[in-house]
């Protein structure tokens, strides 16, 4: 390092930005947490010192699973986060592949119109995509989540992975296919196992977008047996002008966790996915 | 050295004319379905958006005629209208400004050695991480009319006097003030996250020379660091002005576009027109009015990662 810090200035460099940003980034989850364990009573007593818990509670959560299907929600996001997250690796290998090693004519211009792709924004193509979900005879199903979500998802897996199949050495495709390896055995068995940290970041990307995914939820899932976490909680524990706050905030923490629980374990892979190609130059 | 490349370009050759073709017709193969997939649920909707928003077409209607650009002169007539299209840029600009600024304070304090580093470069993904939705509605509790928690600690700190309060969300103002305290809240972590990859690309040795040389910490910082980190720097700005300037669930969910539709941004007032209203001609109209902007964000992306060698 250049020179040693002293305190002083360890202080204004360091901790004093340092807790007021991690105040900021972390207060609405506590906030939740805290307000999820309080009983009606005490959470709208205008006199109570709102940061502390006198008599915690877990009455929210037990009518959050009682009462409401919040745990069909869960069970729905994961199986449209699961469904589409395989869709777009499958498609985003089959674009990415071909365009990062294959001699190609137009190979950099689709390359190009992937990367494009990414920045259509669901604002624009939502009015048309429920017209087309509803003609299509699949508004309120899962299905029509799972088949709109890797629009949203495949560009940027693309994206991901052909930066990551350019850091593989040619060379070593190349050796298996003057061994005798046809094309598509280079690829599945040399390549694609090379880049399993490209997979899992662009894995996690896929699987976390879609859990958080909220308008094309809203747009096509009315009934509630079929909605997700996102736009159950929003659509059914706001009932006109009221407001269950226990509740919500109950169901906004537990339903935050699941994705803080997979950043936990991936946190690695998912950085390296959000710097992949920005720190290559 | 020359003898042995000449003795090999022949057999190279020959293979490489048998890989290039068998290459193309996997190349078609793996290609096709995923072109076809985003030319019917991408090109389609896209092309299908330019269409509906020259028609009167509403929702669960077969009927429409065309209207020539009428929805595009009614929408531009509309005050609602021009006050969302001022907030996306008013949000996006500010917003960003905020985070790079934060960003760049986060990721310096980051990159120094403390106990907890780990935890902490944890922590901070949270707000990035968790489904914006949910933690929308938190920030909805943060600033409830009645229990809004920053007015309680105002008043503790007797900022707010007795009978004065802010009403959040009730105010033309103050709503946009945390609209964009929610965008800046949700970008932060992911471009300190890019501007630490950049800190930490920059080779110690350069901060050593810089030294050596007598440059200060600012000059150290927009001399040499800035200019280095510039293509992350970019790539952090571009994505986080993609995604508040296309976002709709914060402002549907926080304020719905109130009070007296003063914080729509595009994209929330096209889903109230072209969704709610069942509008879909003039919904559709308003949407368009993002295309010009993502152009100009297209192009720039393009020469980036040109440059960053992704595409």
């Amino acid at each position: 390092m250049v020179g040693e810090l002293t305190w002083s200035r360890r202080l204004v460099g360091l901790w004093l930005p340092l807790t007021l940003l991690f105040v900021f980034a972390l207060f609405p989850f506590a906030w939740m947490a805290a307000t999820s364990l309080k009983a009606n009573a005490e959470l709208y007593d205008p006199t109570a010192n709102p940061l502390w818990i006198r008599h915690p509670s877990l009455v929210h959560y037990i009518d959050l699973f009682k009462e409401t299907n919040f745990v069909v929600w869960i069970g729905n996001t994961m199986l449209v986060a699961t469904v589409s997250t395989v869709i777009s690796l499958l498609l985003g290998v089959m674009l990415a592949y071909p365009l990062a090693r294959m001699r190609f004519p137009a190979a950099g211009l689709l390359a190009i119109t992937v990367a494009v792709t990414y920045l259509v924004p669901q604002t624009l193509l939502f009015v048309p995509m429920a017209d087309l979900i509803n003609r299509m005879k699949l508004g309120d199903t899962l299905t029509a989540v799972m088949l709109t979500y890797p629009t949203l998802l495949v560009p940027f897996c693309a994206w991901l992975l052909i930066g990551y199949f350019k850091t593989v050495p040619k060379e070593l495709e190349e050796a298996a296919l003057i061994d005798g390896a046809s094309r598509w055995r280079a690829m599945t068995r040399v390549i694609l196992p090379l880049c399993t940290p490209g997979f899992l970041s662009a894995g996690i990307f896929a699987f976390t977008l879609a859990q958080n995914e909220f308008l094309y939820a809203l747009l096509f899932l009315n009934t509630s047996t079929i909605r997700t976490v996102p736009v159950g909680v929003t659509g059914e524990l706001i009932r006109g002008d009221a407001f269950y706050w226990g509740q919500l905030m109950a169901a906004a923490f537990l339903g935050s966790l699941p994705v803080v629980l997979i950043y936990s374990f991936f946190v690695k892979y998912y950085v390296a996915g959000l710097t992949a190609g920005s720190v290559k130059g | 050295m020359t003898s042995t490349t000449a003795v090999s370009v022949a057999p190279t050759l020959h293979a490489g004319e048998t890989i290039r073709r068998s290459d193309r017709r996997l190349g078609i193969v793996m290609l096709a379905p995923a072109l076809l997939y985003i030319a019917l649920l991408v090109a389609v909707p896209f092309l299908l958006a330019l269409f509906l928003s020259l028609t009167n077409s509403s929702a669960g209607s077969l009927e429409f005629s065309f209207v020539g650009l009428q929805n595009f002169e009614n929408v531009i007539a509309s005050p609602v209208f021009r006050r969302a299209l001022r907030n996306t840029f008013v949000f996006t600009f500010v917003s960003q400004l905020a985070v790079i600024v934060l960003g760049n304070v986060l990721a310096r304090a980051l990159m120094k050695s403390f106990h907890g580093k780990a935890i902490a470069r944890f922590l901070i993904l949270l707000p990035w991480a968790a489904p914006i939705s949910l933690a929308t509605l938190g920030w909805l509790w943060i600033f409830d009319s009645t229990f809004s928690v920053i007015n309680w600690l105002l008043k503790v700190a007797g900022w707010l006097g007795p009978g004065q309060w802010y009403y959040w969300l009730g105010d033309p103002t103050l709503g946009m003030v945390a609209v964009i305290m929610i965008h800046v809240w949700r970008m932060l972590p992911f471009s300190t996250v890019i501007l630490l990859a950049g800190l930490t690309s920059i080779p110690n040795e350069v901060r050593e020379a810089s030294a050596i040389d007598g440059a200060g910490l600012f000059s150290r910082i927009f001399r040499i660091e800035i200019p280095m980190m510039k293509p992350l720097l970019t790539v952090a700005v571009l994505f986080g002005v993609v995604f508040t300037f296309t976002d709709m669930s914060v402002v549907y969910l926080l304020t719905r576009g109130g009070p007296y539709n003063s914080t729509h941004v595009l994209a929330s007032l096209a889903f109230q027109e072209g969704v709610l209203g069942g509008d879909v001609g003039r919904g559709a109209a308003v949407a368009i009015f993002l295309v010009p902007v993502l152009v100009v964000l297209a192009i720039f992306m393009l020469r980036t990662s040109r440059r960053a060698e992704v595409v």
